[in-house]
């Protein structure tokens, strides 16, 4: 999905005289392919929304609509040196396949990653992954067939529609609020999708600092959840990409941490927000039956992740400590939060709400109900501001009143203006409904 | 046909941007086949230093909506003299304003849908919404509410109840400052193809939209492929058929349009046809009416897009 801007092709303006072998086919053969698509590529549909993000590229426009972590803040003479030293002692390793469920040194950092969380997992268990993505991807593919439910947190990730929608998933989505997923109406969904006979089978949570709502369970809930998992047998996919991007207060134990190797939660996380996104480096912690058919998955897939940016972690886990980064980074992050928090104070109206992360990169920011974030969307760009509309994190049509801001990409003044021209365009809108619902004369 | 030096415009801050570099990569690849040479230009604030220093032959616009669709581009290359696809600077801004392009039509005798329009004034400073019950009686209800200037239906909603429309028309105002509130024609998604310019001009053959469950051809159901499916010829009585050409024409010389365009209209139950509006850069997608209505006529796409090139040039 493309919610993310490139900045790549963002800048690429002019492609002069390409001469290239005309390979490009006329519209009307296009057709041919349309009756042998299966049909879980034909239920990948473009939609309209994502048409109109496509205009969030565009470089003059501010952008609160990517989900980018900063890569300026890594500094350059650290890669350098990491990378001297692969090219010092690793290059055939490097430049050759690995193993499938990657290398067994950074499998065991990876542990020790997880234990700095609470949460302490066996190296057998853990698979390297491209990206926690593909962790998410290989979950919902080993598990779901066309048609079964997955229940998700409404809004829920974005990113991982594409998947569902691939594997052909039914999604039922479960409110939240400030402490997270409702687990009560969690139960309930149980209940309900169990009388209509439908299957469940699994639950796909962000626990931490959610995307994109911006919120964290509680530990009473967390703690509610995994007992409702044992006494309902219901698989839990754990997404935590964003556990050690905290800001303030106490970590929470994960839910694979109070699962406490019972085997119901599946725990995905990734390198790229405590580390960087482009080593596309993740993983997934499942019990070995799982895990066997999510090896085969990932063969299909790629057959293994990049040697190379794996070893470049490995490299630079043993010469530098991976916590300064993070601290660095959340340093950076806090005071956007802060510098977005102040000026949603300042410049949205009373009767909008937002959420107020206490770490990750996202604020969910929901608007009075007679304003539509698509149609919003559209005016903002106008403005040059962009930010994703809410709809994008349902599968059912809702979360047409809220929407989601990303902090992490731009500086505080940029997110101030940003936020400003948002408050102008919401303003003229509430200006537009009073004008059409006047009062009684 | 001598080699030409093409600059494709496409992209731009359009809503419908993403459309448009779909258009044009089909655009330029038949430029490709046909043997010209192709720059791609994706419109933004260095459009004009690019131009001056790249010095096309000819421009081929491929961009939807505002700015590339209104007359915007087509006015600078006027100034730049070069000569360009499609209809000059007053054809594509009056088509690009439906009520603008629905007052020609009816002028010309062209049955376009009864309809309001308002500016975000009227309601602002003028109080018009309590205007909206008389509308809703003249016109009857449902209502289709859409901005003045926006393609590919974004922004239009269809507005069953009286108390659907001030919401209806909260979500054409986002798309433009200008709304256009007309009375809903159910009927038969129909589009007519327009080559050629003036008295030259010859209709394609009409194409219908059948969305899949949708009630109109909204923005979802125009560019995902499997929503809609369309049929060219359509499946229509001769005279139908030939009342739908001679409309489009009519429309089309009725704003001075050039090079191609396209005609939509709707067919209602008493086998009535209402003319909605004309779009002078009409969608060049894989999805799109345009190349179908090409297709049923016998022509390559090739073709297509070498008679609009041939077709370029300047005047207002």
């Amino acid at each position: 999905m493309s919610l993310v801007p490139d900045p790549v092709t963002a800048s690429d303006r002019i492609l002069t005289a390409i001469e290239s072998r005309p390979a490009q086919i006329a519209p009307r053969d296009a057709a041919r392919y349309d009756a042998r698509f299966a049909s879980r590529a034909s239920s990948i549909v473009s939609s309209a929304m994502r048409d109109l993000m496509s205009l969030a590229e565009r470089p003059e426009i501010i952008s609160l609509a990517g989900g980018f972590p900063d890569t300026d803040s890594f500094p350059p003479e650290i890669f350098a040196d990491v990378m001297g030293a692969v090219e010092r002692d690793f290059v055939a390793t490097a430049l050759q396949y690995g193993p499938t469920e990657g290398l067994v040194e950074l499998r065991e950092r990876i542990a020790d990653i997880m234990a700095s969380e609470g949460a302490h997992a066996r190296v057998e268990d853990i698979m390297v992954t491209s990206g926690g993505q593909q962790a998410i991807d290989l979950s919902i593919r080993t598990f779901v067939n066309p048609g079964d439910v997955v229940l998700a947190e409404g809004p829920t990730y974005p990113g991982a529609v594409p998947s569902l929608t691939t594997y052909e998933a039914d999604v039922v989505h479960v409110p939240m609020d400030d402490d997270g997923l409702r687990v009560d109406l969690l139960e309930e969904t149980l209940d309900r999708l169990a009388a209509e006979g439908r299957r469940v089978k699994l639950l796909y949570t962000i626990p931490n600092f959610h995307n994109p709502a911006g919120v964290t369970m509680s530990l009473e809930r967390r703690e509610r959840l995994v007992a409702l998992a044992h006494e309902r047998e219901l698989i839990v996919v754990e997404d935590n990409p964003y556990g050690q991007i905290r800001f303030e207060g106490e970590p929470l134990p994960t839910l694979y941490q109070l699962d406490d190797g019972d085997g119901w939660v599946i725990y995905c996380s990734t390198f790229s927000k405590i580390l960087a996104p482009g080593i596309r480096v993740g993983w997934v912690v499942a019990p070995a039956p799982v895990l066997r058919k999510m090896n085969l998955g990932k063969q299909g897939a790629d057959l293994c992740s990049s040697t190379l940016t794996q070893r470049f972690i490995l490299e630079y886990l043993r010469r530098y400590d991976w916590r300064d980064h993070v601290a660095r980074l959340n340093g950076i992050y806090r005071s956007r939060r802060d510098a977005m928090l102040d000026a949603l104070d300042r410049e949205f109206p009373g009767e909008a709400t937002w959420t107020r992360p206490r770490g990750g990169l996202f604020v969910w920011a929901t608007l009075p109900s007679y304003i539509d974030t698509t149609d919003l969307f559209a005016r903002a760009v106008t403005r040059e501001v962009a930010f994703v509309p809410g709809e994008a994190a349902f599968r059912d049509g809702r979360g047409r009143h809220s929407m989601r801001l990303n902090f992490s990409y731009v500086e505080e003044g940029t997110i101030a203006e940003g936020v400003r021209r948002l408050g102008d365009v919401i303003g003229d809108l509430i200006e537009d409904y009073r004008a059409l619902n006047p009062g009684p004369a | 046909m001598s080699r030409r030096r093409v600059a494709v415009l496409k992209g731009g801050r359009s809503l419908e941007r993403e459309v448009s570099l779909r258009s044009a990569a089909n655009v330029e690849a038949a430029l490709r086949r046909l043997g010209h040479e192709v720059l791609s230009i994706d419109a933004d604030q260095h459009l004009v230093r690019m131009l001056r220093a790249e010095r096309p032959d000819v421009v081929f616009v491929a961009m939807h909506g505002r700015g590339g669709e209104d007359g915007t581009v087509q006015e600078i290359l006027e100034i730049l003299r070069i000569p360009y696809t499609g209809s000059g600077v007053i054809a594509s801004e009056r088509a690009m304003d439906k009520v603008v392009a629905k007052a020609d039509f009816a002028a010309a005798g062209v049955p376009t849908p009864p309809g309001y329009a308002f500016s975000q004034a009227a309601f602002r400073e003028l109080g018009a919404a309590e205007a909206l019950p008389d509308i809703e009686e003249s016109l009857g209800l449902p209502v289709v509410v859409k901005p003045a200037r926006q393609g590919s239906a974004l922004g239009i909603t269809v507005a069953h109840e009286p108390a659907e429309v001030p919401a209806a028309l909260m979500a054409a105002l986002a798309y433009d400052d200008r709304v256009l509130l007309e009375r809903f024609v159910r009927g038969r998604e129909l589009a007519v193809a327009v080559l050629g310019t003036g008295d030259d001009a010859w209709a394609l053959p009409v194409v219908e939209a059948v969305p899949q469950g949708r009630e109109f051809y909204d923005f979802e159901a125009r560019y995902t492929p499997g929503l809609t499916t369309l049929r060219a010829p359509a499946d229509l009585p001769d005279d139908v058929a030939q009342e739908a050409a001679r409309l489009a024409l009519t429309c089309y010389r009725t704003l001075g349009c050039r090079g191609f365009g396209r005609v939509d209209m709707l067919l209602d139950g008493d086998g009535r046809l209402w003319v909605l509006e004309l779009n002078t850069i009409p969608g060049m997608t894989d999805t799109s009416l345009l190349p179908k209505a090409a297709e049923a006529a016998g022509l390559e796409w090739d073709e297509i897009v070498s008679r609009i090139l041939d077709q370029a040039a300047l005047g207002v």
